[in-house]
């Protein structure tokens, strides 16, 4: 392919608060620009991961390079990178953002500016990105652009008088879209005679391919043969294959030089070589500096998970070990548990991230889990000076040998309308939240700003938000260190067994009502059995709660009718097959499901 | 064609029982989801008919079988006119070979007896009634939407004893929505005045479909996750009327020979025995259900499927057996998903259900009849099981005899399932 012309590339991203209706942009920009006829198309062209388009969100990032022929006859290539819609993958939109020169910020043209819009716009601004508003879904009855486009004006500061007001959906004014990219987002800079410097904003592996690394040259030139360095993690490789990105494959290419995003295979073995933030430079010219930005992820959440069938460990370890060559946010180490046997316990950024690695271990994996409550990390600060970083409540120290512990905080900020900010500072209050700050964007909404500790929303914090707000609020958080907190343990006794699996860090001023709820939680869960069954709630030696499963007093089949022996034998058999998923725990049988009853505490 | 007869049948060679399905009622009940619907004359002449072509279709190739037992079932059995079953018993005799002391019952619903009835019922063979009280009380009569009073049962068994009937059996229900355990003890005294030979006493069970199931399906799961239910007596009450049966019963000299079954000494019902000790038997009309050389098999359950007369043979049965065995031993198929499938018993399904219908009767199993017919050692098979359920006290062992104790028995569900192999 003949030299780029750099000034006729635009590399852009789409922000949004979710449902606004940034995929939908996304296909229709595909659509417009001939990449593929709209008989190719499926909704959502860049989800292709079954639960995307399932769950309606984006959860790795994607991009496509198109073709643009302009009003004024030129032609432009536009490099679409669809970036991760969701809380938990914030350091990747971060690393996205970071690739592109440009962002389109979609907003409904009903619902306005939410949380997430002024999270996206702050990350895009903060990346020196010329943002560029486009109202959508005007063809809704409740469209109210006028409003919105003030409230753009008047909340993030952004000129949005012009701003094109389209219909994803039916495509309605896309071209105005398609002229604004050119117009107002501008040509990337750097120079292909510089040292090589070029940003990993994602990469997967390929089975034929290997590591396929994704990136957005800042500065210099790579090609097949050039001796790459990850300049964090220190691997270098020999560069295979360069290239960019049609839609849905891949497409070699010469070379990348300044300006171009397009992908890098290389002898690389693995993804965690590759992280996402990474530099890759020149081996033998490497670049002065890398890149700014780069950070290590880390888990946030922590849960174990074991197979329902013990005899699946090495399933599951496959299984675990095939999702983190995609997945660099997943870890995973062995664990043992006397009620679950062999499992692991697994890092996630959030809880999405979790619900998303165990519902594909489910559907592609066919493994039936079990997965524990989920927990953050805690700093234990022993009285010997000691610092335990504690993913696993079983770990837990000695009371006695502990001198004081941490647990992560993150600020959040939420918006709502002005009706509900009563429920939710009631709702933040609950959750110990600490008030930062309230300002009203406008009459009838107003950013609230708290602290939380991230163990108080992991659960269902979102759930709640949008059950007390009936839907109206919406929110956004960031990590923000740790703080010191009066954390317990609470262990759960079934039969006067502590079960190691259901037990779990509270802070201690919620642990009493926690305690009663799970036994109430429990006592629903556990089926009667042929003797009494006490449940209980404990802080060390001292029993906080209990509630008690009856013993099973008559379970006869009265009748049996006459001649048909094969009903009596299904009822047997669905009675023995109850049986079956359930866990032995001394005496007592427990479902699997009453492990991740813990879960949903928040009845309200 | 030779057919293998089962090591299963080794025992009871020859041995035959046979049930007729008689699906009409005058209205249907409001706890009862048996196959039964009102239906006009032309119905039932037509439904006599098509139990005619059975009898006759499959008594030719079951010479080499003896008729121990006859259950006409319902239904209403009763419903209909000394003539027809006559008719019946008459095809019956002559296309079977009955024992020289067959039992024979019928199914009667009080209310619909009377003595011309009864007389025919009498001269054609049956000589056993199977009366459908339920309870003696005219409220709880009622709700259960009976078409009789106790009144009429009175006067329908006395009628019955007077044209000469000397063994009857009375049927009744515990644990009513609002029984108390004395209105059941009435209950249970009433009819012992009578003197009847037999009593089966069931506990209501709410049966889906039922207009029972919509009344009281809640208040039964909150019953059975141990909360107190609203309607129907509690699990405690249910379980004192269970133990009260027992103990009112055994002072009158009936004796419980299954787990809701009672009778005098040599009053027992022959027929229901069949059915836990693995006696086969054919089963004509709506929906029933036959077993015979090792497998499980059961007419059409739609009524206007039965009459077009597409229900089974054996002779047809025994030709598709032989199909399947060829092909492959095992076709695990339950008769409900698909009408037209045919269960082989595998060895091991043949175990279990010795096991699982052999513990109901209070006698229970015998280590040397499974080694009969299964020529293995009964603890070889299930000897976890039965080590696990003696030691939680809920079997017992007496001589080469394993039963089901008082505890077992209220938790029988539990653990008869424990005996399914996999």
């Amino acid at each position: 392919m003949a030299a780029i012309d750099q000034s006729k590339i635009r590399n852009f991203c789409i922000i949004a608060h979710i449902d606004h209706g940034k995929s939908t942009l996304a296909d229709r920009i595909i659509e417009k620009t001939g990449l593929l006829t709209s008989r190719e198309m499926q909704a959502q062209v860049l989800d292709n991961m079954d639960l995307e388009r399932e769950r309606g969100i984006t959860i790795k990032a994607q991009t496509v390079r198109i073709v643009y022929q302009a009003e004024n006859g030129e032609e432009y290539i536009f490099n679409l990178i669809d970036t991760p819609g969701h809380v938990d993958f914030n350091y990747e939109v971060s690393r996205s953002l970071a690739a592109c020169d440009g962002a389109i910020l979609v907003v409904d043209a009903a619902q306005g500016i939410e949380a997430q819009t002024l999270a996206n716009v702050y990350l895009a601004l903060d990346h020196d990105l010329d943002v560029l508003p486009v109202i959508n879904k005007i063809d809704l009855p409740s469209a109210d652009p006028k409003r919105v486009i003030e409230e753009i004006e008047d909340v993030i500061g952004l000129e949005a008088q012009d701003a094109p007001q389209i219909s994803a959906k039916t495509g309605l004014n896309i071209e105005d879209v398609l002229e604004q990219i050119v117009e107002k987002i501008p040509a990337p800079a750097g120079s292909p005679d510089n040292p090589l410097q070029a940003l990993v904003f994602d990469s997967l592996y390929d089975s034929y391919k290997g590591v396929i690394v994704f990136c957005r040259v800042k500065e210099g030139r790579v090609k097949a043969g050039t001796t790459v360095r990850m300049m964090a993690t220190g691997a270098t490789a020999d560069v295979v294959e360069v290239g960019y990105f049609g839609a849905g494959q891949f497409i070699p290419c010469e070379e990348l030089s300044a300006g171009m995003v397009g992908y890098i295979t290389a002898s690389l073995k693995n993804v965690r070589d590759t992280q996402v933030g990474d530099t890759v430079t020149d081996n033998n010219k490497p670049c002065s500096k890398p890149l700014p930005g780069y950070k290590k992820v880390n888990s946030m959440v922590f849960c174990g998970m074991y197979p329902a069938d013990g005899a699946k460990y090495p399933d599951l370890r496959d299984a675990l070990e095939k999702l983190q060559l995609n997945d660099a946010a997943l870890q995973f180490e062995p664990e043992t548990s006397i009620a679950l046997g062999f499992g692991f316990r697994c890092g996630f950024l959030g809880l999405l991230h979790l619900e998303i690695i165990q519902e594909r271990l489910e559907r592609e994996y066919s493994l039936d889990l079990v997965t524990t409550a989920p927990g953050v990390i805690y700093k234990v600060h022993k009285t010997n000076g000691e610092v335990i970083e504690l993913t696993n409540p079983s770990n837990l120290p000695d009371p006695a040998e502990i001198e004081y512990m941490e647990e992560p905080m993150v600020s959040a900020e939420i918006m709502v309308t002005s009706e509900y900010i009563g429920a939710i500072m009631d709702l933040c209050q609950e959750r110990r939240g600490i008030y930062v700050s309230m300002e009203y964007m406008e009459e009838t909404r107003a950013l609230l700003k708290y602290e939380l500790p991230l163990n108080e929303i992991i659960y269902d914090f979102f759930d709640a938000l949008k059950s007390r707000s009936r839907g109206y609020a919406s929110f956004d958080y960031e990590m923000k260190g740790y703080a010191r907190s009066e954390l317990v343990k609470l262990d759960i006794l079934i039969n006067k067994e502590e079960v190691d699996a259901l037990s779990f860090i509270v802070h201690s001023g919620t642990a009493y009502e926690r305690g009663r709820k799970m036994c109430e939680k429990l006592k629903n869960e556990i089926p009667r059995h042929l003797f009494e069954i006490p449940i209980q709630a404990a802080i060390g030696s001292k029993i906080i709660a209990r509630e008690t499963v009856k013993a099973m007093r008559k379970d006869v089949l009265a009748k049996c009718y006459g001649g048909d022996i094969s009903r009596k034998r299904k009822l047997l058999e669905k009675q023995k097959e109850g049986k079956k998923r359930m866990r032995q725990i001394g005496n007592v049988e427990i479902p699997q499901k009453a492990f991740m009853s813990v879960l949903k505490l928040d009845d309200n | 064609m030779e057919h293998t007869t089962d090591f299963l049948e080794k025992d009871s060679r020859k041995k035959l029982e046979l049930y007729l399905h008689i699906p009409f009622c005058v209205k249907k009940c409001s706890y009862c989801d048996f196959l039964s619907m009102p239906a006009d004359e032309t119905v039932r002449r037509h439904y006599i008919h098509m139990l005619l072509k059975e009898i006759q279709e499959n008594g030719t190739y079951c010479k080499e079988y003896q008729v121990s037992t006859i259950f006409f079932g319902g239904g209403t059995p009763s419903l209909l006119p000394g003539a027809q079953i006559a008719e019946l018993m008459e095809a019956l005799q002559e296309n079977f070979t009955l024992d020289a002391d067959p039992e024979i019952t019928l199914e009667c619903n009080p209310g619909t007896l009377d003595r011309q009835k009864l007389s025919c019922y009498k001269n054609s063979g049956i000589n056993r009634l199977s009366l459908g009280l339920q309870s003696a009380n005219d409220r709880e009569l009622q709700l259960l939407g009976r078409i009789h009073s106790f009144e009429e049962f009175l006067e329908n068994f006395a009628a019955a004893r007077s044209m000469g009937f000397r063994n009857i059996n009375v049927d009744l229900i515990s644990a009513l929505p609002g029984q108390t355990i004395k209105s059941w003890s009435d209950t249970l005294k009433k009819v012992l005045d009578l003197q009847p030979e037999h009593i089966s006493a069931y506990s209501l069970m709410i049966e889906e479909g039922t207009p029972f199931y919509e009344t009281y399906r809640e208040d039964e799961m909150r019953r059975e996750r141990g909360e107190r239910p609203r309607y129907l007596p509690e699990e405690e009450t249910e379980r004192e009327m269970y133990v009260q049966t027992r103990i009112i019963l055994e002072q009158e000299g009936f004796r419980r020979y299954e787990i809701s079954n009672f009778a005098r000494p040599g009053r027992e019902c022959r027929h229901n025995i069949g059915y836990w000790r693995g006696t086969p038997y054919l089963g004509f009309g709506l929906g029933s259900s036959s077993y015979i050389e090792g497998m499980r098999y059961t007419n059409p359950c739609r009524l206007e499927e039965y009459l077009k007369g597409s229900c089974r043979n054996l002779s047809r049965i025994r030709k598709k057996r032989w199909d399947i065995t060829s092909q492959e031993r095992h076709m695990h198929e339950t008769p409900e998903s698909s009408e037209d499938s045919i269960w082989v018993l595998s060895k091991q399904e043949q175990m279990e259900e010795f096991m699982f219908l052999g513990l109901r009767m209070t006698e229970g199993i015998s280590r040397k009849e499974f080694w009969n017919r299964f020529q293995a050692e009964l603890s070889q098979i299930y000897g976890d099981v039965l080590q696990k359920l003696q030691s939680q006290g809920l079997l017992a062992q007496k001589e080469e005899h394993i039963f089901l104790t008082e505890a077992g028995i209220a938790v029988s569900n539990y653990v008869l399932s424990e005996f399914l192999l996999s």
